[in-house]
């Protein structure tokens, strides 16, 4: 890590990626990637359909509502679990369990190995119970109300902290689980609680990002409806259309993301595979409304993620931007943006919920994840459904529908913002092996 | 309900539950947790199923007498006769 404070660079000075001045034990990498989206069940697959500009949303039935529109994944549930665990746990736990299992695959360390008092699992939520409450409230119309049918399973299901606590059954991890109440911005927070914990010596591992089943409540499409926030079309791979002048709202997606987080000095021990170092963050809060964004607070937190970085708003060569398709809430990411980059002519932006919708708990993790792959093949990601830009969404470089060839990529900064104003910024740097 | 009908809907409402497992060889006079992963909570679901499909109320002291096969449907036939 290399929280060094304000450097006073200026703004529209580029700089290459500098020497750290931090030892290996103060810095934090990701090794290891696990995701499932609507439009991939691994990097790789989901990269690819980022890059071919390939959507998956569908329509899918709902309690109480009927049809609506919804990002759904299809991984195997089975790939990682027993039909015995699926039928007693939760979505939200069975989408933690896949991604959890497929970032330590894919960051090739010896589970069996690994001391797991020393592992944390750290996931963020933008809700969990809803699903499983509706259900049975659902079901016990059934019984006339008769709640000696409620089922016994209803609190081990909704407890706040029941997707992290069944990857760590489900994996055998005895170090400290839980997850991330943060809204809309709870991805990022999960990969930054992992980063804290182990610059404070407490794990030396986390399994770290965010996750989300509210696809499988009418609660969240039905209160997002009567907001005047949930998105239609007649396509539903044309529905999420962030920065379009005709944008009318949120996608509601399903999702996971969790990225193993170790510290510089054990990734290079092992000679792992390091996708990023993750070198600047924040958190803030807005102070100001329960669901209205605020782009003032919204700057300050990226002000506050780039001076804990040590950059400059330039530094950055991709902004993964929040935005979510709504009116409002795209053009507040949009002047906090315009305000802060101003002096950032190589700064590019895309957006992720285009392809995927919002994946809510998950989408932080999920979306930073799919531009990390830009460091090595130096294509950012288009933002697409764009046919008529909305002249007031003035981001830099913004990138529509195809993707951008650039010569060189540093610095990834990814925006995950959320009800009650909580806003996260996490800036990921490429690592170059020093 | 003959015996044999009884126990083969608690063998149904087992394998409902843990559908993981083989059923095939289970005895009836060995407690049924100790031939497959049976837990409280499953035990806790065969409870439910009873009270969901066919009225019946099974008191906590009585759980005891639902431990093997040969117990369950030895406790469940004059319960289910009118079925």
């Amino acid at each position: 890590m290399t929280m060094r404070g304000g450097h006073d660079i200026p703004s529209s000075t580029r700089k290459e990626a500098g020497p750290i001045e931090k030892s290996h034990d103060s810095r934090v990498v990701i090794t290891g990637i696990g995701l499932s989206a609507p439009n991939g069940n691994n990097l790789s697959e989901y990269r690819h359909n980022l890059l071919a500009g390939k959507a998956s949303i569908e329509k899918i039935e709902t309690h109480y509502m009927g049809e609506v529109l919804a990002g759904v994944c299809h991984f195997d549930p089975l790939k990682y679990q027993k039909k015995k665990e699926l039928r007693r746990g939760t979505r939200a736990g069975s989408i933690a369990i896949y991604c959890a299992n497929e970032a330590v695959a894919d960051s090739r360390l010896d589970i069996a190995g690994l001391d797991k008092s020393r592992v944390g699992v750290y996931l963020g939520i933008t809700e969990h119970g809803n699903v499983e409450t509706e259900n049975e409230v659902f079901g016990l119309k059934q019984y006339n109300y008769d709640v000696k049918y409620w089922s016994h399973h209803h609190n081990p299901r909704t407890v706040a902290n029941n997707p992290a606590g069944e990857v760590t059954m489900n994996m055998g991890i005895t170090g400290p689980h839980y997850t991330l109440g943060a809204a809309c911005a709870a991805g990022n927070i999960g990969l930054i609680h992992g980063l804290q914990m182990l610059l404070l010596g407490e794990i030396d591992l986390a399994l770290g990002g965010g996750v989300s089943e509210s696809i499988h409540t009418f609660g969240v499409f039905a209160s997002f409806k009567n907001e005047g926030a949930l998105a239609s079309h007649d396509n539903p791979n044309r529905a999420c259309r962030p920065f379009d002048r005709d944008r009318n709202g949120i996608v509601v997606s399903e999702g996971g993301c969790v990225c193993t987080l170790e510290r510089l000095s054990d990734a290079l021990r092992r000679s792992a595979t390091i996708y990023g170092e993750i070198v600047g963050y924040a958190i803030n809060s807005d102070a100001f409304d329960f669901i209205l964004p605020h782009a003032q607070r919204q700057a300050e937190c990226v002000r506050l993620a780039l001076k804990k970085a040590g950059l400059s708003p330039a530094d950055i060569d991709i902004i993964s931007s929040h935005a979510t398709g709504t009116q409002q809430g795209d053009l507040q990411e949009c002047l906090a943006l315009a305000e802060v980059f101003k002096d950032a002519p190589q700064t590019h932006t895309n957006n992720t919920k285009s392809y995927i919708g919002h994946t809510m708990g998950a989408a932080g993790a999920l979306e930073l994840a799919g531009n990390l792959p830009s460091f090595n093949d130096h294509t950012v990601h288009p933002t697409i459904n764009i046919d008529n830009l909305d002249p007031r969404c003035t981001v830099p470089n913004l990138v529509i529908n195809h993707p951008a060839n650039v010569d060189r990529i540093d610095h990834i900064m990814n925006n995950s913002f959320g009800m009650l104003g909580i806003n996260s910024v996490v800036i990921v740097r490429r690592y170059e092996g020093r | 309900m003959t015996r044999e009908k009884i126990r083969a809907i608690i063998v149904e409402v087992i394998s409902q539950i843990l559908p993981d497992e083989d059923l095939s060889n289970l005895r009836g006079d060995i407690r049924i947790r100790d031939q497959i992963e049976l837990d409280s909570m499953d035990f806790l679901d065969i409870i439910m199923e009873l009270r969901k499909r066919y009225g019946i109320e099974v008191p906590e002291d009585d759980y005891i007498q639902l431990a093997t096969l040969d117990g369950a449907v030895a406790y469940l036939e004059p319960r289910m006769t009118h079925l």
